[in-house]
């Protein structure tokens, strides 16, 4: 049972550095970016596949994960930059579809749908039994540095820019602000702990395949940072342990229900997913921990006007 | 030399020549007029000088620069700032963080200096910060510094817009319409403070339908008609001109 836990509160700490990243662009920037889940498995590879075939040390293949994200999102966003704004979303949708057919397909790099098993993880051989429990120690390391990232870029004038090209990027620009600059370091950023999200699942499980990133992580996620409260880098943080704790306490909950079939559970465990979190928005539609305009700070007493 | 000079400036949508070229020049200092029947292009004027819209020919010299066709961050940062007829832009970002948003020279909108913070940016901010709350008290927006802007009602958005032009110390502002849908007294209020720019070196050019305001604030005043310039002189010299008649009233039948 410990193990359990453990195992959910690794995933879920995935799944908050991944929601942190979406909401840097989408509650930041106001940009869509469907393609999650394949900026996820680029670095999900990256870091298999120089740690097992490379033989690098790890802390390089998460650096390299991290890097490769990064690229990746700035040649998706530079990519889309003559297109309108909707479009983005489809690239991105579409990037993430080409991301995992990628991988099932070039047998010579990914191992196709076998996956990649053997996937080393830090001590593990050392810490035997208590791997799992320092590799969550890890994870809230990370992510608490993410996280402390995010908080400073969103109370930044940085991140002022960036709502303001959310509200309208057009303004903005005659404002004076360099749209595609933000933009695209944005973007960039976001994909960046993407990948680096990636590169800690792989090492987590050991063991990555294209059907481990599927679309469906990106509509979690979009989840997450919807219901914890988008453009509130703490919200990200909080809806994503709540949408991890709803997938798993879900299972549990419907085995309390009588006179049903294994199938009619499993299509009820999503039902009550999909009904807590319709609840969650109808009845706080910005979220658990709604965005916050930052106050301006009071004037100085006897100031000079 | 003139702040900014239009030279056979062109601009057509969809075949038809909206803009048919124009010239005038704006000088140093004091508050421009841009008057004109509906069509006459004052608005795609100020959208081809901000460059929201490329011209078709002729050219934008502004401070001694071609800007004719530039992005329209690097026209506002050489100077040249724009504010919109609606009271467009941010409605969810407060009244402050507005005025934040359009100080000038802001180190801290690095991505670097926004992680690992810097002091020229922490300072910078700090400046910024006691400008707002300046700016805000001249506007009479104080009481409403942390609102966000969609609370504000009509005249206090136009005050906002206002507000951009004195955080941002353009050397010129182009504002569209000023006063439109404002009361008359919050009329005299906005004109009061307008007053102010030309004091602070900010010169502007300014579209506007009401002619009390126009004779009371702007010297010179252009008469745009049909895209292009009809003539220009200090209100009553423009509104003694027939030809300026004839544009807002139609041609007496012969």
């Amino acid at each position: 049972m410990l193990n359990y836990i453990l195992f959910i509160a690794t995933i879920g700490s995935i799944y908050a550095l991944l929601a942190l990243g979406l909401n840097l662009i989408w509650g930041g920037a106001g940009m869509v970016n469907l393609g999650l889940a394949g900026f996820f498995a680029v670095g999900a590879y990256t870091s298999a596949l120089v740690t097992t075939t490379g033989h690098l040390p790890i802390a390089v293949g998460w650096v390299l994960a991290l890097i490769a994200g990064g690229v990746a999102g700035l040649v998706v966003v530079l990519s889309t930059t003559r297109l309108r704004e909707d479009y983005l979303a489809i690239v991105t949708l579409g990037f993430a579809e080409v991301v995992r057919l990628f991988a099932a397909n070039e047998i010579w790099l990914t191992k196709g749908t076998d996956g990649i098993s053997g996937i080393p993880g830090p001590g593990k051989a050392a810490l035997g039994q208590n791997f799992n429990a320092a590799y969550l120690l890890i994870l809230l390391a990370v992510l608490a540095v993410v996280f402390v990232l995010m908080r400073r870029i969103d109370r930044s004038p940085y991140g002022r820019a960036l709502r303001a090209i959310r509200e309208d990027a057009q303004v903005a620009q005659v404002a004076g602000k360099p749209v595609l600059r933000f933009k695209a370091q944005a973007f960039a950023l976001s994909a960046a702990i993407a990948g680096l999200a990636g590169a800690l699942y792989g090492h987590f499980t050991s063991y990555i395949a294209p059907d481990l990133f599927l679309p469906l992580i990106t509509v979690y996620i979009f989840l997450s940072v919807a219901s914890g409260g988008v453009g509130n880098p703490s919200g990200a943080l909080v809806g994503a342990y709540l949408v991890m704790t709803l997938l798993e306490s879900a299972r549990f909950l419907v085995e309390f229900i009588p006179y049903v079939t294994a199938v009619q559970r499993a299509a009820l465990k999503e039902l009550l997913i999909a009904v807590v979190l319709i609840l969650v928005l109808r009845l706080m539609p910005r979220g658990l921990l709604p965005e916050r305009i930052p106050r301006a700070p009071k004037p100085q007493t006897g100031g000079t006007t | 030399m003139p702040l900014l000079e239009l030279k056979g400036l062109r601009r057509s949508f969809y075949g038809l020549e909206v803009l048919r070229g124009v010239d005038f020049a704006v000088e140093v200092g004091g508050i421009t007029g841009l008057i004109g029947p509906n069509g006459a292009g004052k608005t795609t004027l100020f959208n081809v000088v901000s460059g929201l819209v490329p011209p078709d020919a002729g050219s934008v010299r502004f401070d001694g620069r071609e800007l004719g066709g530039r992005a329209p961050d690097v026209i506002s940062r050489a100077g040249l700032l724009r504010t919109f007829q609606v009271a467009r832009g941010f409605p969810k970002l407060s009244v402050f963080q507005h005025l934040m948003l359009y100080g000038r020279d802001q180190p801290g909108e690095g991505l670097m200096a926004a992680i690992f913070g810097s002091r020229a940016a922490r300072d910078r901010e700090a400046e910024l910060a006691e400008k707002a709350l300046e700016t805000a008290r001249f506007l009479r927006l104080d009481r409403l510094i942390d609102n966000p802007a969609t609370a504000l009602s009509g005249g206090q958005k136009k005050l906002l817009e206002i507000g951009r032009a004195l955080m941002a110390e353009p050397k010129l502002v182009l504002l569209d319409e000023p006063t439109a849908g404002v009361n008359p007294t919050l009329q005299n209020e906005i004109g009061e403070r307008l007053l102010e720019l030309p004091k602070r070196g900010i010169s502007v050019l300014l579209i506007e339908h009401d002619m009390g305001f126009i004779a009371h604030l702007c010297d010179p005043v252009i008469v745009m008609a049909e895209g292009q310039v009809l003539t220009q002189g200090t209100f009553d010299e423009v509104r003694n001109d027939h030809r300026v008649r004839e544009a807002y009233l139609g041609r007496r039948a012969a």
